[in-house]
């Protein structure tokens, strides 16, 4: 016998919540507990008085199961609202990463020169290393990391997605 | 404002929302708590012998009068022993509420004696779950925990009390019940849903009211409205397990419960309907079987309180999300203002009588032995007439008492349908009998499951409940044979119940009487004698052992597969079919 599986899609959620203990865990543990992808999840809170907090989740299953995500997530009790970046029309999307390159001569020359075209920052650096900063969409950093792969990469840390809907609405 | 300890404040508050009885067993964490509840007045403390019993008489009490269970428990193994009634709670929708002490504030965190993370541990099993760490917010929790409990669909919360919390003071007010700023479940349905709805079940020539147990958390209004709807369009009306009792049993329009230990009639009906309307239920598995031939022809309506119900294992053509007692009058009144006769449906009904005739839940006749359908169905002959409430354990017995004991009215049958689980059905019947001092509870129960909570036997006899346990003593973990005969060729690994007590001295060691039954002759007198004896009453009804459950829908096979009796059976099956549960 063998498991079937079924073709997936990338979704990207929006979900208010209410700043409270636990809410992460609450939100997490329904992605583990019905065997959900989380690709990744970013929060923070939002609002002035720091009672409602955002928690951006790219997730990804067929359709069916996107569905029953946003359901189980809106049928959590400090879940005030969930929004499906994906399914809701153009967005902006855009996450943060920190890429340290080590290497000399060459090689440190052309990491420079592809940190300019790819509009990263060089937030650290000694005779041997930099530390750049980058943002932009995922599959942007995705591309910078690999060509940093040959060019001496140390390590990476990234944020995860925020992400956010076009226009006035 | 006056000021009022933690634990006073609790049980102000528990007071404030009508709470009569509470359900539990005391414990250091809670120390604070029980010396408020000493001698109380108002609230009737029942202590239990384990913590899952409390869970599971909360959860009888709950389904039986429509009110919340209360459960209060200590920390740590109170907690952990609590979750097995928790989830079953959440997986049936039943309103409780669970206090569970927690250590002091300052010690969470520590591996503190009896320290365990008790909303860490609930968080899955719960609607939702609290840790109060300041007095000033326990009224406000309490409050909001029994909304959120007994609105939308019911379900289990825990409120986590550590005991410098239960000692330290704050003023106290009674909070306004106001709505909750993210918790706003949807009642109401679209009345272009409940017009679309009207029309098609007008025009259906094949309709079937599939309903759950959804319909009976909706109140007697709810189950009212079923019955006028049924018989304004003249539809057959089969339900799950949850269900039964929504709709009467003694209806010429009742098909009996579907799915897999249901009728032939009910499952060829769903299978071969044109339009489904699903109330209060969730297309579990239980009731689809194999799904890609689970009534490939209907349209289906799906009328439910929960959002993530719709669409989770069977695609439907019109959700509507809301209460289904109001949506039931909603149609009603829509199809009145339609101004909609009853179809002509004889047709479909000349169908339904050709699958009734197969009789599927006839067994053999035996003289020697006592067949447990024979013995289910002398409980009902017995008890006809009597204001009856039926809790059960879970396995063979239970799916003989759904099929064999027929219900009339809601409220009436008390079963773990979700979770499955074994030793929910005896404290199920102490908290019924708590909650229903004058009705005669019988619980019917295997001889292994008796056992996973019988040291609850002790809480009768403490509080002079006269509850029956009615066992169906056939020495097996009788489901788990069943499997096993079907799929692993009679290996029976581990299900014979080994080393079984005598129950008659058992239950005379806890005060009870006990009843033995040995054979057909003796089995009408037997449950005379246990429904006329006062108080508490076992009986040990013994019965054939390797009796099946039949019919069956095999795990992963279609309506259309059902097997009716012991010669359909092969002994094996593909391994597809042996990873479904």
């Amino acid at each position: 016998m063998h498991i079937a599986e079924e073709q997936s899609e990338r979704h990207v959620l929006s979900i208010t919540v209410t700043n409270e203990a636990g809410i992460l865990a609450r939100i997490a543990g329904m992605f583990t507990a019905r065997g959900y992808n989380i690709e990744s999840l970013t929060v923070a809170d939002i609002s002035e008085d720091h009672q409602i907090s955002r928690i951006t989740i790219v997730t990804n299953g067929p359709p069916r199961v996107i569905d029953q995500i946003i359901a189980q997530l809106d049928r959590l009790v400090p879940v005030h609202k969930v929004s499906d970046l994906t399914e809701n029309g153009p967005f902006v999307e855009r996450e943060l990463a920190l890429v340290k390159v080590a290497g000399t001569g060459e090689h440190r020359i052309e990491a420079l020169r592809l940190a300019d075209i790819f509009r990263a920052k060089v937030v650290d650096t000694t005779t041997g290393s930099f530390i750049f900063e980058i943002t932009g969409p995922t599959d942007k950093i995705d591309t910078f990391i690999g060509l940093m792969r040959e060019l001496g990469l140390v390590e990476v840390g990234r944020t995860g997605i925020v992400g956010m809907v076009r226009g006035k609405a | 404002m006056a000021e009022m300890s933690g634990a006073d404040i609790l049980v102000q508050s528990l007071i404030d929302l009508g709470v009569e009885v509470v359900f539990g067993y005391p414990g250091g964490a809670v120390l604070p708590i029980y010396d408020v509840l000493y001698n109380h007045p108002k609230i009737k403390h029942v202590l239990v012998r384990h913590e899952q019993g409390a869970t599971h008489m909360a959860e009888g009490y709950a389904r039986s009068t429509g009110k919340p269970g209360v459960v209060l428990v200590t920390s740590g193994p109170g907690a952990t022993n609590a979750i097995t009634g928790i989830t079953d709670a959440l997986l049936d929708s039943i309103p409780m509420v669970v206090i569970t002490g927690q250590v002091a504030t300052h010690l969470i965190g520590s591996d503190a004696f009896q320290e365990a993370d008790t909303v860490g541990l609930t968080r899955h099993c719960t609607k939702h779950n609290y840790l109060v760490k300041s007095p000033a917010r326990l009224a406000h929790v309490v409050h909001e925990a029994f909304h959120i409990a007994t609105t939308g669909r019911p379900g289990p919360v825990v409120i986590d009390i550590p005991k410098d919390v239960q000692v330290a003071t704050a003023p106290f007010e009674r909070p306004e019940v106001s709505s909750h700023v993210s918790y706003r479940p949807q009642v109401k349905a679209d009345p272009a849903d409940i017009a679309t709805a009207v029309e098609m079940i007008a025009k259906a020539e094949r309709p079937i009211f599939y309903t759950g147990g959804g319909v009976i958390n909706a109140g007697p209004e709810a189950t009212a409205a079923l019955r006028e709807l049924v018989e304004l369009t003249g539809a057959p009306v089969t339900s799950t397990l949850m269900g039964l009792g929504a709709f009467p049993a003694s209806s010429e329009k009742w098909l009996g419960m579907l799915g897999m230990h249901g009728t032939y009639e009910a499952n060829y009906a769903m299978n071969k309907a044109d339009l489904i309307i699903a109330v209060g239920a969730r297309f579990d598995d239980r009731v689809t079987g194999r799904l890609d031939a689970f009534s490939p022809d209907s349209k289906k309506i799906h009328i439910d309180i929960d959002r993530s119900s719709i669409n989770k294992n069977v695609l439907v053509d019109l959700p509507i999300i809301a209460d289904a007692g109001s949506t039931l009058a909603d149609l009603i009144a829509g199809w009145k203002t339609a101004g909609h006769k009853a179809a002509n449906l004889s047709e479909w009904w000349a169908r339904i009588d050709g699958w009734r005739a197969v009789d599927s839940l006839k067994y053999p006749a035996d003289t020697t032995e006592i067949m447990p359908q024979h013995a289910i169905a002398g409980l009902f002959r017995a008890t006809r007439g009597k204001d009856v409430i039926i809790t059960t354990e879970v396995g063979q017995h239970q799916m003989w008492a759904a099929q064999h004991f027929h219900f009339d009215a809601p409220n009436k049958w008390l079963t773990s349908g979700g979770l499955g689980t074994m030793g929910y059905g005896f404290p199920a019947a102490i908290g019924a009998q708590m909650g229903n001092p004058d009705s005669l509870v019988i619980c019917i129960a295997g001889d292994a499951s008796i056992q996973m909570n019988i040291q609850e036997l002790g809480t009768a006899s403490q509080y002079r409940l006269p509850v029956k346990i009615f066992i169906l003593n056939n020495e097996y973990m009788g489901m788990v044979r069943q499997w096993q005969e079907l799929t692993y060729e009679s290996r029976y690994s581990n299900s014979y119940s080994d080393s079984l007590p005598d129950f008659v001295k058992l239950a005379e060691a806890y005060g009870w009487t006990g009843i033995r039954i040995e054979g057909p002759q003796e089995l009408e007198a037997g449950i005379r004698q246990m429904i006329e004896t006062p108080g508490p009453v076992l009986v040990d009804c013994r019965v054939a052992k390797l009796s099946n459950c039949f019919p069956m829908i095999p795990s992963g096979a279609a309506h259309t597969e059902m097997l009716l009796d012991p010669g359909q059976v092969s002994g094996t099956m593909a391994d597809e079919a042996k990873a479904l549960v």
